[in-house]
């Protein structure tokens, strides 16, 4: 599904010293690999999800998505297996533009557009249908534009429209990191929900070490841009917390506090 | 006909013949967010384009039809510049406006071509018995509501949606598979191909393209588009055009009474930018402090749009 191999990232700094964002970093995703990713701030998680997307190109190593290269590719042809939610829930909408828009955008992900009809009746009905399982009301609010909606339901939408066009590989960015507690277990449940409904692989970056334990069926821990830990089922379902940290430290001989990685909850 | 009530007319002509270049104002300003200075050189091109055309004995509809074409291209150039080698919107805006003031006087051969003795769009509808008094409402009021029912309906369209999202969350687009680059440089075409649309109108209802007919027209069209969310809050796209074609509307209608108050018409690019910045210091009075933050956030090119 996902194969990346050797991925480095220098980025350079102002003062000629850059720094190394990924180094090295190889992993393999199969087919319904719900993988949590945890590290501390810095240690190269949203690069790897960044490199991913194309949002940048690498300096060396290679992305292999399905079976296809596309470690050159720009970021607009990666779009159509790829679905993307971020932290900041106004970064995955368009706010001028109304729901039934955003859809229809999210509709025809990596697809011509052409001068059809941007939303057809048919298609509207399909969102109505879709956007009723969230159970936020939003199916009676079509034609509104986006940006009256609260943030959760901007979140809840974005990772609708993420998942709408049935994507390979599904990259969520600290995705609910913004939300207030209770919206935030609401869109990790939707989340979870759409994962097991579709057949689909997710890389999930998270601060929260019981979440990205709780969810998903592996982990990985990064620091200084490496993967320092892989633990997949059953023997992670077996881990707590103090595990968790227990494991960093073995893996890297050395110290790490609980705020270093920001332990949430 | 009255004396002021044949003035008011004429206002209201001035009004919808610009208003097709408000409403590429707005399709550059509004819609894609971007500051667009293009349209200072491709107005004139549009004139330049169909007044060699028409002088060439050209028929008067292809010659004016064929205005926008080559504003596309000047739009175009201007995306491309901005997108393609990373210059900054506004200044591929200044550099596509400067090269375009050589390329009109190519066009045209001198700095002013009359057109009185030329068939125009104008004198082809007086042949076809239409009264020299109304001909020019009527053919003004066909384009804009051709052009605003054209524009309206291109944004609905799955690109036009592709192109409003590219101004409105580029990176959220492009993880759609928008190639946004793509998006600017054909919406800054259609944008200028508007806006060259009126000038070839504009050229033909005055009687003359001029090579300094351009200047100050990107500020005019951004007084018309402010002028028009004054009056029409811009909730749906078909709002949005409209707003720019009663803003335009209203805009002569102010140039004509400030003259009418006596200031003289050198004077009026100066009411202009005046006219602009209490618009858009109204604006940042009113956000206060909490602007301030915004305003640092967000870059400084697309702020003068605002």
């Amino acid at each position: 599904m996902l194969e990346l191999k050797s991925l480095c990232k220098k980025f350079q700094s102002g003062t000629g010293n850059g720094r190394m964002a990924l180094e090295g970093v190889s992993l393999s995703l199969q087919p319904n690999d719900f993988v949590t990713v945890i590290g501390s701030n810095g240690a190269g998680k949203s690069t790897l999800l960044n490199v991913i997307a194309g949002v940048f190109p690498v300096d060396s190593g290679q992305i292999i998505i399905d079976g296809q290269d596309v470690t050159h590719l720009p970021e607009h042809r990666r779009a159509l297996v790829l679905g993307r939610v971020f932290q900041d829930p106004m970064q995955g909408t368009a706010g001028s533009m109304s729901i039934d828009e955003n859809m229809a955008m999210a509709f025809k992900r990596g697809m011509r557009r052409g001068l059809s009809k941007g939303v057809s009746a048919k298609e509207r009905d399909c969102f109505r249908e879709k956007l009723s399982s969230l159970g936020l009301g939003l199916e009676d609010r079509l034609q509104e534009p986006v940006k009256l909606l609260s943030g959760g339901q901007r979140q809840a939408l974005a990772l609708l429209m993420a998942t709408l066009s049935q994507p390979k590989l599904l990259l969520l960015d600290e995705h609910t990191a913004a939300l207030d507690p209770r919206t935030a277990q609401e869109i990790q449940e939707l989340t979870n929900d759409i994962v097991r409904r579709g057949s689909l692989s997710v890389l999930m970056v998270t601060h929260n070490l019981r979440l990205a334990l709780a969810v998903g069926t592996r982990t990985i821990m990064m620091h200084e841009g490496k993967i320092v830990l892989d633990v997949s089922d059953p023997e992670r379902s077996e881990m707590t917390v103090s595990d968790l940290l227990e494991r960093f430290h073995d893996a890297r001989g050395e110290r790490l506090s609980d705020d270093r990685i920001l332990l949430e909850a | 006909m009255n004396l002021a009530l044949g003035a008011v007319f004429r206002v209201l002509e001035q009004g919808l013949v610009y208003a097709v270049m408000a409403v590429g104002v707005y399709l550059s300003s509004r819609v894609l967010d971007f500051p667009d200075l293009t349209v200072d050189g491709s107005f004139p091109m549009g004139a330049a384009v169909a007044a060699r055309l028409l002088i060439g004995g050209v028929h008067p509809l292809v010659g004016t039809l064929l205005a926008p074409v080559a504003g596309f291209f000047a739009g175009a150039a201007t995306g491309i510049l901005n997108t393609r080698l990373r210059i900054s919107n506004l200044l591929a805006g200044i550099l596509t406006m400067t090269a375009l003031y050589s390329v009109n006087l190519r066009v045209m051969g001198r700095a002013n071509v009359p057109l009185l003795r030329t068939g125009t769009v104008l004198t082809v509808l007086q042949e076809k018995g239409i009264p020299p008094t109304i001909s020019s409402f009527l053919l003004f009021c066909i384009v804009v509501v051709i052009v605003k029912y054209m524009v309206d309906v291109f944004l609905r369209t799955e690109f036009g949606l592709a192109l409003r999202a590219t101004g409105d969350n580029e990176s959220m687009i492009r993880s759609l598979g928008v190639n946004t680059d793509s998006m600017k440089i054909v919406g800054i075409g259609i944008a200028n191909a508007l806006v060259a649309l009126s000038g070839a109108l504009v050229a033909q209802y005055q009687g003359f393209a001029d090579i300094g007919m351009g200047i100050g027209t990107v500020v005019a069209g951004l007084a018309s588009v402010i002028i028009g969310e004054a009056i029409i809050p811009p909730r749906s796209v078909g709002m949005g055009t409209l707003g720019a074609i009663i803003g335009s509307v209203v805009y002569r209608l102010a140039v004509f009474l400030a003259l009418r108050l006596g200031f003289a018409p050198t004077d009026l690019k100066l009411v202009t930018a005046l006219l602009v910045i209490a618009a858009l210091s109204g604006k940042s009075i009113k956000r206060g402090i909490g602007g301030e933050r915004r305003k640092a956030a967000r870059n400084a090119g697309t702020e003068i749009s605002v």
